[in-house]
């Protein structure tokens, strides 16, 4: 038996007292931390996913909106905008790159978009299994995609309209997976990835069927077998496919020239030359062009400045509860010393000192503060466990990685000082017991 | 062993407690009577080292307690002198085991566990090793108390009033448990109380 032993057995000893202590304690400090953690990750991903692009075009509308639909797959387009006048800002000397993006597909709530191998250049995502997407219909995964959805390099599936599940299904249009990237801890480890041709294909064969519109199935050779063999020799038959045999090589290029100014894509990822092209061209592209041009950084800072004050209120909310629980330490040491002045009075008769006594209280405050943490800290983890499953079954976002937070140190330090401070007028009445009066007087 | 010399006490200016002087050698017994209110409790203290003295000395085994600093003086106290109080009080959320083994660890010495099942068994109340304290009877309480006195082998043994609150049965053998402990560990015993019926039990009395 020790003063640690000591300091635990009158802890257990009073268990009503104790518990309420640690149940505060627990909601303070794991409220705090689990809002610490899914701000980090929250930032992190937002950081990480921005990473690069310095401005998105894309449809007039809310520049947030295109922002978080066009960088982080988490909201609907704005619309769409003409190739033509995208390609154009390309070439705009301030631009190094743009990556076009077309989207408003999925499969099983996981968003199909169409782009170039830029998009994973960007993210500098690097293929796990098989290789990059190059004929239409042709996808990439992304690691998390697959993992969950078990999809396998040959598997073939049909994007359904709509970025919900449950969409209108293209069943005619069968993709075929032909690579899986690696995780690179951004937003296209939750995307599937194939050609911008592949988006129109899908489209122009869903809302109108007029000739000359699908040149872009041209390598599309499979899946379509039957329909090929079914319009042989019926070159007057519209049916794309077979049309689209026919003009293989003659008219391809001619119908690209046709509906070239006809073709949309979603939003286009741009990246600066130089930082000065920050200052002109978004503005130079709202004002001259139907098209929105939206800086993330900006766009991203908006966003956390109104989250903040959500934030902050939690916070607050969590420090008062930690602050209670501090007061809830104090009582519960205060009065069970009350009733245990004697016990110290007869632990000084034993040959205790005061400074074991004062130890013997501190320790009880400290121990119960730790404890709390250790809880909170757990019951944050849980808590950013269940926040990270919501998140991927609603957003097809994931945490990823479990940080343990300089913040979190504070806290630890807030934590242990609440402890300290609660335990601290108990611990000068007990260095200033009156041994022989608290004998006497009982 | 323990000598007091003109030892005077006072809790305020009114009334200043003056005590006879106190010599016993090893191996003795006194058993010293007064009324209440006449200061026999605040002997004790002074004696245990527990109260300061106004002035005079208190020594035990050549050790002038004055001159211990506050730390010293609880460690000293802790080693070389048991107390027994008129109502038992232990730690309550420790068992009886581990009060003694407690009692051992705040004196210094090493915890050991056949010191305290002997001294429990050599008091009849071995069976109690594991239970809490305040479950016990009145009388196997003060048995206990008497275990916390005797288990670091003091030089001193002070009980205050330790037959109060027990009945003619229980008394006589607490006086002799007190009687047989001390000369186990040959250590003075000094009893300090109103009842008279401990007066059958030592010779060596004073009376305040």
């Amino acid at each position: 038996m020790n003063i640690f032993l000591l300091s635990i057995r009158n802890m257990t000893s009073r268990p009503l007292s104790t518990v309420l202590s640690l149940i505060l304690l627990t909601l303070g400090v794991g409220i705090i931390s689990l809002i610490l953690q899914v701000n980090h990750h929250i930032q992190e991903q937002m950081a990480n996913n921005v990473r690069g692009i310095n401005m998105v075009v894309g449809a007039k509308g809310s520049p947030l909106q295109l922002i978080l639909s066009a960088v982080y797959h988490i909201d609907a387009p704005t619309g769409n905008i003409s190739l033509k006048e995208a390609e154009e800002l390309q070439k705009n000397g301030m631009v190094e790159l743009g990556i076009p993006l077309s989207y408003g597909d999925s499969y099983e709530g996981y968003r199909i978009v169409g782009t170039d191998h830029n998009y994973p250049t960007l993210y500098n995502a690097e293929v796990a299994e098989g290789r990059l997407w190059k004929d239409p219909l042709e996808v990439t995964v992304g690691a998390s995609v697959a993992r969950i959805l078990g999809m396998k390099i040959g598997d073939t599936f049909a994007g359904a309209h709509g970025l919900s599940e449950g969409g209108e299904s293209h069943d005619d249009h069968q993709y075929e997976i032909v690579g899986i990237l690696k995780h690179s801890n951004s937003v296209l480890d939750q995307l599937i990835l194939t050609d911008t041709r592949s988006v129109w294909a899908v489209h122009d064969h869903g809302d109108e069927h007029e000739e000359g519109e699908h040149h872009d199935d041209e390598h599309d050779d499979h899946d379509h077998e039957a329909h090929d063999e079914e319009h042989e020799g019926e070159h007057d038959d519209h049916d794309h496919e077979a049309h689209d045999e026919e003009h293989e090589g003659e008219h391809d290029e001619h119908d690209h020239e046709d509906h070239g100014e006809e073709r949309e894509i979603t939003a286009m990822l741009v990246k600066f030359r130089n930082p000065i092209a920050l200052l002109q061209l978004p503005r130079r592209v709202n004002e001259t062009t139907n098209m929105q041009a939206a800086v993330p950084s900006y766009e991203i800072n908006r966003l956390f400045s109104l989250m903040g004050v959500g934030i902050d209120t939690l916070n607050t909310i969590a420090l008062v509860i930690m602050l209670v629980s501090g007061l809830s330490v104090f009582i519960s040491l205060y009065n069970a010393l009350r009733d245990r002045m004697y016990e110290m009075a007869l632990m000084r008769t034993y040959g205790a000192t005061r400074w074991q006594l004062v130890w013997l209280v501190l320790q009880e405050g400290l121990l119960l503060t730790l404890f709390g943490f250790l809880l909170g800290f757990i019951f944050s983890r849980l808590g950013l466990w269940l926040v990270s499953q919501f998140m991927q079954s609603s957003y097809h976002y994931e945490f990823a990685g479990w940080f343990w937070l300089p913040e979190e140190m504070w806290l630890l330090g807030i934590a242990l000082s609440i402890g300290l401070v609660a335990a601290l007028l108990p611990a000068i009445q007990i260095f200033n017991i009156n041994i022989s009066k608290t004998l006497a007087n009982d | 062993m323990l000598k007091t010399h003109s030892l005077a006490f006072s809790y305020n200016s009114q009334k200043t407690f003056k005590f006879p002087d106190i010599q016993l050698d090893t191996g003795q017994h006194l058993l010293i009577l007064g009324e209440s209110g006449i200061g026999k409790t605040t002997l004790l203290h002074l004696m245990a080292g527990l109260l300061k003295p106004q002035s005079g000395n208190v020594e035990l085994m050549g050790t002038s307690l004055n001159e211990l600093s506050s730390a010293h003086l609880d460690r000293f106290r802790g080693q070389h002198i048991g107390l027994v109080f008129q109502r038992p009080h232990f730690i309550q959320s420790l068992s009886v085991e581990k009060n003694l083994t407690l009692v051992q660890y705040l004196a210094g010495k090493s915890k050991d566990k056949n010191r305290v099942k002997a001294v429990l068994d050599s008091l009849g109340i071995l069976h109690k090793i594991k239970e809490k304290p305040q479950r016990l009877s009145q009388g196997e309480q003060q048995r206990v108390a008497i275990a916390v006195a005797v288990i670091n082998g003091p030089q001193l043994i002070l009980a205050d009033e330790p037959t109060a609150s027990l009945d003619d049965k229980n008394c006589s053998r607490v006086a002799t448990l007190l009687k047989e402990q001390a000369a186990a560990s040959s250590s003075l015993l000094i009893i300090i109380t109103h009842d008279q019926r401990l007066k059958d039990h030592f010779s060596n009395t004073l009376t305040l």
